[in-house]
């Protein structure tokens, strides 16, 4: 039997949820007993793609978050999904210092940050359906 | 919370929670009421009481540093933690501001600058 474990999150987009998120994220990795270094760098990219969800696909109004992580041995993936307005341009949208709201002192850092974070990141998005990022990462 | 404390021209502030979008605007906004409060000439972050920042705190530190240049001011940090350190050098925030040991010696080299 491989070692496999799941955990499903669904909560409202409210920016006090992102601390709920990134801390409920990294309390269900922890059974894999990852480094503080690992761990960090997986709340910061929970943390990047919450906010994603709540500033662009529902741009502060009130939606569903959906998180699934999954654990297969020291494999993680994570999968941030929103129900929002979803990216125009995904290729701009991942450069790094892009901002669609450069009024908000958004640094555009964050797919960049989820990025070299993470080991592997695939967004998927479609006009008006929202907005699914997964991204994986292995444990040592 | 974020503690303030002004030593001549120069304001220190020492934030203690975790710096994300949802925290960020109300710290913002306490910083700016601050160095409008009294002439700021030096501004420095002590970062101590941090254990977790995200990009938002990337533009909030390069807000506060456009606030201050325009009025040819300084912006130092300190205390920075090797998890908040690394989201400092991705972005390239050392290229704006100098890292120091501790406020005194901030305060020592910031003063000395100008």
């Amino acid at each position: 039997m491989k070692d496999t474990n799941v955990m499903k999150l669904e909560f409202l987009s409210k920016s006090t949820n992102e601390g709920f998120a990134r801390v409920a994220v990294a309390s269900f990795i922890s059974q894999l007993d990852p480094t503080v270094e690992e761990l960090s760098d997986i709340k910061t990219a929970v943390s990047e793609a919450v906010t994603n969800a709540i500033v662009h696909g529902y741009e502060n109004t009130i939606g569903k978050i959906y998180i699934t992580v999954k654990i297969d041995e020291r494999n993680i993936t994570i999968e941030v999904k929103d129900k929002g307005k979803g990216i125009e341009n995904i290729e701009k949208a991942r450069e790094p210092l892009y901002t669609s709201k450069p009024q908000l002192e958004r640094s555009g850092m964050g797919f960049t940050i989820m990025e070299s974070f993470m080991d592997k990141l695939t967004v998927r998005s479609s006009l008006g359906k929202g907005t699914t990022i997964v991204m994986k990462k292995r444990v040592n | 919370m974020t503690d303030f404390k002004f030593n001549g021209s120069t304001l220190i502030v020492k934030i203690n929670e975790e710096i994300d979008h949802h925290t960020c605007d109300l710290i913002k906004n306490k910083i700016d009421l601050a160095i409008n409060f009294r002439n700021t000439k030096h501004l420095i972050f002590d970062f101590t009481g941090v254990n977790f920042m995200d990009s938002s705190g990337i533009g909030m530190v390069m807000g506060r540093y456009k606030n201050m240049h325009k009025n040819h001011g300084t912006v130092a940090v300190v205390g920075l933690k090797p998890t908040v350190k690394k989201i400092f050098t991705m972005s390239g925030l050392f290229k704006i501001l100098s890292e120091y040991k501790n406020v005194e010696e901030a305060m020592k080299s910031e003063v000395k600058m100008a």
